[in-house]
């Protein structure tokens, strides 16, 4: 179960110290030398391809309109002013903050209802746990069309169609994923802490609240950003359920018809992308470590 | 444990058994749902004209795209681990676009790929070839959209990568020490390690497949929006010639554009059959050649 505490940053282990090697013959060592930069030019290639778009996509946003229909690829000049008129021509500040508004409640509400299930599921021992368990594997695999014409009747029945509250409330239910990754992070917690905290007389409740949590952060710093990711990103469900209300789109949704409804051309309209994409990358490198440990757990543990 | 009870029910158990009913039911929102029997069922086989180019599309996704994302993140990954210098860097490049939200990501790709002005043909145009037609042709627009998700691999990178790390590296010397190539050394010793992990790799990335929808969505409707069609983006669903039409764009236009409710619910249970059969075939031949390290859990 140790997987993923291996730090991804060490890329070659040492040989053991006690397995002295000696020298490869030169012919061997050249050989190694060669594949070694093969390997190098073959990384810096695709690296430079991966970075591409983002670089076109950046210049393209600082070009005048005229010039971005053209085949040329430098801005010249710099149009810095796109940065102020991308605002003027569509609502960008409040497709800004519907998708914040989105993206916190529902952040909130999947730490608040999964934390709980997931300690059900991992530290306390229940009839009926591990069928709970396969119920919310199933629910992850679960294709999001399959229940979206009931849950759009549902909606449309309570009146909610055209806000935000048919994607917000549900997350304040559980959410199988976080439960899933919760699940599997509280389970390599040693059971011995919490017997410990029991014998001295704690309750579930504070056994969750003040051990395990404080010993799941990263955990819960991976669940947080996925959750707060997925709905920043998200484009099925605004579109579903606020398309008819322009005052609940969201970036995706307002992004997705931004260049076909206000007649934009390609220089604002990825200005308005570099601007959706911008604090996503922000907050990458402000929680690389989360991230990086996040993504590890779902596959290795998977 | 209470409230994910009650959200298990109104969210998933309740939503589930209704699609089951509303399948067999004609039902626009507007009127109560009327029973109509397997029509609904008989339609998607002998007469939709729209539902076997979707379902072609969608099988297209599985056979391609997915296998060549899986080898392309194993390969990735396979190289910056072996990579001695600038593995941190490295990782953090071919993450990055995996953060675009998939809205962004398909703006910037209609606009590199777009065909008359955009960088990459203009580069192409640089060695004297002439670029394809990308998004506006029937025959390259689910390339370009392969080409889109290649550049969103990095979580498959990244979980390649810590468990490529996580091979014990004993296995390799005592591999070498009995004569293995490179060759013999990955099919032999890495390919058996990373396994399991290949085997998540693909049922997430058929699954995935499955429901394939927002970057066809957007790409559509960007790219279709100068071809004298209506100001609805949805009605460019599919542009061009229905070669971006996949199953659950066919199912978003039936279900909330034309308000068939009913059959839209007959193509989510089906979608829904197909889905947990895939998946069970891929875990069930996955014993041949999955291997699991003794002492794993």
């Amino acid at each position: 179960m140790s997987t993923a505490s291996v730090p991804v940053e060490a890329p070659v282990a040492a040989a053991p110290a006690a397995l002295v090697r000696r020298r490869p013959p030169p012919k061997v060592r050249r050989r190694r030398l060669l594949t070694a930069v093969a390997d190098h030019s073959i990384l810096i290639v695709l690296a430079i391809m991966f970075i591409a778009p983002f670089v076109f996509m950046v210049l393209t946003a600082l070009m005048t309109s005229d010039q971005a229909l053209s085949a040329k690829l430098w801005p010249d000049p710099f149009h810095w002013s796109n940065i102020r008129d991308v605002f003027d021509r569509a609502p960008l500040w409040r497709y800004t903050l519907n998708s914040m508004l989105y993206a916190v409640l529902s952040t909130l509400g999947v730490l608040v209802s999964s934390i709980p299930v997931a300690y059900a599921l991992s530290r306390l021992r229940w009839k009926g746990r591990d069928a709970v368990f396969l119920l919310v594997l199933a629910t992850m695999m679960l294709p999001a069309q399959v229940t979206a014409v009931p849950l759009y009747v549902m909606w449309s029945k309570l009146h909610l169609v055209g806000g935000l509250a048919p994607l917000i409330v549900p997350n304040w239910f559980g959410d199988a994923f976080s439960i899933f990754l919760l699940r599997q992070f509280f389970l390599t917690i040693p059971e011995e802490y919490s017997d410990a905290a029991r014998v001295d007389g704690c309750g579930e409740l504070r056994i969750l609240l003040t051990v395990v949590l404080r010993l799941a952060k990263p955990a819960i710093a991976a669940v947080a950003l996925f959750a707060f990711l997925y709905a920043w990103n998200d484009f099925f469900g605004p579109l579903l359920y606020t398309s008819e209300n322009q005052d609940h789109w969201t970036l995706s949704l307002g992004l997705s018809q931004f260049r076909t409804q206000y007649q934009v051309q390609w220089n604002l309209t990825m200005m308005a992308t570099i601007l959706f994409i911008a604090p996503v990358i922000a907050l990458f490198f402000a929680a690389q470590k989360a991230f990086v440990e996040g993504v590890t757990l779902t596959g290795v543990k998977g | 444990m209470s409230p994910w009870i009650v959200g298990f029910t109104v969210f998933f158990g309740y939503p589930l058994v209704a699609s089951v009913y509303l399948s067999f039911t004609h039902y626009d929102l507007l009127s109560r749902p009327r029973w109509i029997g397997t029509a609904n069922y008989s339609f998607m086989l002998h007469t939709d004209p729209q539902i076997w180019n979707a379902v072609k599309n969608t099988l297209w996704l599985m056979a391609f795209a997915v296998p060549l994302q899986v080898l392309f993140a194993f390969g990735v990954a396979a190289m910056i681990v072996r990579a001695k210098a600038g593995v941190g860097f490295f990782r953090t490049v071919f993450y990055l676009p995996t953060l675009a939200p998939p809205v962004a990501a398909t703006l910037g790709f209609t606009y590199i790929l777009n065909p008359a002005t955009g960088p990459v043909n203009t580069i192409l145009g640089w060695f004297g070839i002439t670029g394809p037609l990308w998004f506006e042709s029937p025959s390259w627009s689910k390339p370009s959209l392969v080409l889109l998700g290649l550049w969103g691999i990095g979580n498959a990178m990244i979980i390649f990568l810590a468990a490529l790390l996580d091979v014990p590296r004993q296995l390799y010397e005592s591999a070498e020490l009995d004569g293995a190539g490179s060759f013999a050394r990955l099919r032999w010793v890495t390919l058996p390690s990373v396994s399991p992990v290949i085997l998540f790799a693909v049922v997430i990335g058929v699954i995935e497949a499955l429901q394939y929808f927002t970057q066809a969505y957007v790409a559509s409707g960007i790219v279709g929006g100068g071809a004298g069609n209506a100001a609805d983006p949805a009605n460019r669903l599919g542009y061009p010639e229905g070669s971006t039409m996949f199953y659950p764009l066919l199912l978003y236009q039936q279900g909330f554009r034309f308000f068939n409710m009913g059959y839209a619910s007959a193509m989510a249970i089906v979608l829904l059959i197909v889905a947990f059969a895939v998946t069970l075939v891929i875990i069930r031949n996955s014993r041949r050649w999955v291997h699991y390290q003794a002492g794993t859990r």
